[in-house]
């Protein structure tokens, strides 16, 4: 099952290398990650979707990030209410004549069109990774040149629901 | 000479030049006065500050930084203080991998300090430089590189504060040759806040009444008593537990010294080498108390069978052990000691857990370890049985890895926490030699013997050049099978006699090479020899080595084959 944890964490020399060796070592698979500095100066936020097998496995994971001395706090937070979200760059193959019908593809995803030469179109999209997904199968056809991508960053909404989180699960990576 | 720690602390002088003079300033005040060091090019500066304040440490100069590193495990292990070594960059830092992994995994308190080249020339592949922090990173507890002067103090306090307190383990801190060298102002904060290491010492008191419910309602309770104990000084609060309510209890093979070997309740070792009562207390429990063990494979067997009809309560001061190999259904994150102390506080009235008792009873004395003893020629039980009653279990015993090991810990009953140093979780040959020494040191007064086997004993016996020279009365005793006796045992028995590289075609004349470093040297053939010697040669009061030739066909039993469950063992009778 895929989760999304989130790490903040003390901008110390070498969390990071610490942090995905413990991964590494304990045979935990990550699917994405991405770190960035928080509001708090000297911390960064990492935030990893990990594909674990089992609830046992998923709390190895937290317990292990937790264990980190840089580590300031681990959550996961896959079941609460979040706004996770994902930035890719997309470069495809395309000349003048497609280019408006590409644009009618992109429109709908609200992505834009970031840059353009002879023969290539490079397209920017933000949103959940099944939104990136969705809009990177339907460029397929034209020929894709080139992919990066972010990885999920995620954090809480403002409001949690009152309910607990058991009762209405909500998860972006089901 | 050492001196108190007041008299110690006053010498701090209130000038330091370098960082180097700044880094010993931090030992004195972290109260180091043993400093297991061997110098090289990138800590110069460090040796040469250590010079002018040597009067105020014991410096111990092992032959080889894996001699220095487990020296300092031992004295960890027998003081319960953290062992500090200092050794050079590239192959000085190397040569300390195995007894940093060590440390790691059998929780010990280290602080390492290795030399690095100069920060203009860090990841250039300068002369002598290999990237410690990256190469120990999976097997510290935490590791730092000084990368400002000013940081020195604060990191160094830090250190020795991660390394001694919740679970310990070792810290390494890489300094840079010019951090060292430069001169550096008088003074530099060294208060700390880690906000992301506040081990949780205090148990929560509802999870102990969970405890004490599940153990009102349990006919078969066992308590598993790891090093945990230890290192929490709680071995008599364990025992004063298992007393109230009579519980018996089984060590892990590192717990060994936590609850007497000769009490009553006691059923011995646990896992793949312990003893049947043992075993089958935990095959058959309704409620297996865990305190401060990890569950390791080597006590589990086969997980599948492991305490399988049983309420698994587990007290760990490391969260992350809790429910990693066996499914725990209550947990207890705190420290031994408090949580027993809760324990005692909430729990008063207990079952009468008689019928259990005389049960688990019955298999001790249906099953107890066995051996036999030819008349002419010494085995490893034997002589480690000898030497367990000689020394009425009172001895300090450190050991190497293999069968030996697993004897010593059979046979050897330690009537106290402390006394027991062996390479558990990493099993690492080469280990029981040096860390004697650094036990020795610990307890200057005390008896200190290593049991080790003729193999690993010729991966570390440089240090015999120690012994000698600071005249350390450690008396080595080598089980000489004339083989990897261990990996001969497994050959024999899962690979149909196929002794591929196990055994020695030629062997070291050792008493020739103990009186090569000035130790008494003594080789003992038979039985009768032995019994006589023994006693003069533990009294002798300077080091002695005895090669003690045993039979080589002798495996380690009862056992639990690989892939076997715990309630599987073999070689439980003669
Ligand atoms: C550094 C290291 N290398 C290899 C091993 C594998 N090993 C485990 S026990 C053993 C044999 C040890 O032989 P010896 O020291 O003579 O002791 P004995 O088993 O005969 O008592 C070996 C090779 C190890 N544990 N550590």
């Amino acid at each position: 099952m895929k989760r999304i944890i989130t790490a903040k964490v003390s901008n110390r020399s070498g969390v990071l290398n610490r942090i995905t060796g413990l991964l590494q070592k304990r045979q935990f698979n990550i699917e994405s990650i991405s770190v960035g500095r928080t509001e708090h100066e000297g911390t960064s936020r990492i935030t990893f979707v990990v594909d674990v097998e089992d609830y046992q496995k998923l709390e190895q994971v937290t317990k292990q990030l937790n264990k980190q001395i840089d580590v300031l706090k681990v959550s996961d937070i896959t079941d609460k209410a979040i706004v996770a979200r994902e930035l890719a760059l997309i470069k495809i193959t395309s000349n003048a004549q497609l280019r408006s019908e590409i644009q009618g593809i992109i429109e709908p995803f609200r992505a834009s069109v970031i840059d353009v030469s002879k023969d290539t179109l490079s397209i920017q999209v933000t949103g959940k990774s099944e939104k990136v997904e969705a809009l990177i199968d339907l460029l397929r056809p034209y020929g894709i040149k080139d992919i990066a991508r972010t990885g999920v960053t995620a954090f809480l909404r403002g409001q949690q629901p009152q309910a607990s989180q058991d009762a209405t699960p909500f998860s972006l990576l089901r | 000479m050492v001196k108190s720690k007041e008299e110690h602390q006053k010498t701090v002088t209130h000038a330091p030049k370098t960082g180097a003079d700044l880094l010993i300033e931090s030992l004195i005040v972290a109260d180091v006065k043993t400093l297991f060091g061997y110098p090289g090019g990138a800590v110069l500066p460090i040796f040469d500050a250590l010079y002018k304040k040597k009067h105020l440490f014991n410096q111990v100069l092992a032959r080889h930084e894996q001699g220095s590193i487990h020296a300092a495990e031992g004295y960890a292990r027998v003081s319960g203080k953290p062992g500090v070594v200092i050794a050079t960059s590239g192959p000085g830092a190397t040569n300390l991998v195995t007894g940093i992994a060590d440390a790691m995994i059998d929780s010990l308190p280290l602080v390492v300090f290795t030399g690095q080249v100069n920060q203009t020339v860090i990841g250039t592949d300068a002369f002598q430089e290999a990237d410690i922090i990256g190469i120990t990173t999976p097997i510290t507890k935490h590791n730092y590189q000084v990368r400002k002067i000013s940081d020195l103090p604060r990191i160094v306090k830090e250190a020795f504060h991660i390394a001694t307190t919740g679970r310990p383990g070792p810290v390494l801190i890489d300094i840079p040759k010019d951090i060292a060298a430069n001169p550096c102002a008088d003074h530099y904060p060294d208060d700390f806040h880690l906000p992301g290491y506040q081990p949780t010492v205090k148990p929560n008191p509802l999870q102990v009444k969970k405890l004490k419910e599940a153990l009102l309602s349990s006919n078969k309770p066992v308590i598993l008593a790891g090093a945990g104990v230890q290192f929490a000084q709680a071995s008599e609060e364990l025992i004063a537990f298992a007393e109230q309510h009579q519980i018996p209890v089984v060590n892990t093979l590192l717990g060994l010294g936590t609850f007497p070997g000769e009490h009553e309740l006691f059923l011995g070792m646990g896992g793949m080498h312990g003893t049947y009562a043992a075993n089958m207390a935990i095959y058959e429990t309704d409620l297996l108390i865990n305190i401060g063990a990890r569950f390791d494979d080597r006590l589990t067997g086969n997980l599948d069978h492991f305490a399988p009809s049983a309420i698994v309560a587990h007290i760990d001061i490391d969260p992350a052990e809790i429910g990693k190999n066996v499914n725990t259904h209550i947990p207890v994150v705190g420290d031994a000691k408090y949580a027993l102390k809760e324990m005692k506080k909430q729990i008063n009235q207990t079952p009468d857990f008689g019928n259990w008792r005389q049960h688990v009873y019955q298999y001790k004395q249906d099953y107890p370890l066995w051996y036999k003893q030819p008349e002419q020629a010494m085995i490893g039980q034997w002589v480690i049985d000898k030497v367990y009653q000689e020394t009425k279990g009172e001895a300090i015993v450190s050991t190497d890895v293999g069968q030996h090991q697993m004897w010593s810990a059979q046979y050897y009953k330690f009537k106290k926490p402390n006394r027991w140093v062996t390479s558990g979780g990493l099993g690492t040959m080469g280990f029981g030699f040096p860390s004697a020494i650094g036990a020795q040191l610990a307890a200057p007064d005390d008896l200190v013997i290593a049991i080790v086997g003729d193999g690993g004993f010729q991966m570390t016996l440089q240090e015999l050049s120690i012994l000698q020279e600071r005249n350390l009365p450690v008396k080595v005793i080598i089980v000489n099978n004339a083989a990897l006796g261990m990996v001969r045992q497994w050959q024999e028995k899962f690979y149909s006699e196929r002794y591929s590289e196990s055994i020695f075609s030629i062997q070291p004349d050792f008493v020739k090479l103990a009186e090569a470093y000035e130790v008494r040297g003594v080789k003992i053939e038979s039985p009768n020899d032995f019994e006589q010697q023994l006693p003069d040669l533990l009294a002798h009061d300077g080091p002695v080595l005895i090669d003690a030739r045993v039979l080589q066909q002798e495996n380690v039993y009862p056992m639990i084959a690989p892939g076997k469950g715990i309630h599987e063992m073999i070689g439980v009778k003669p």
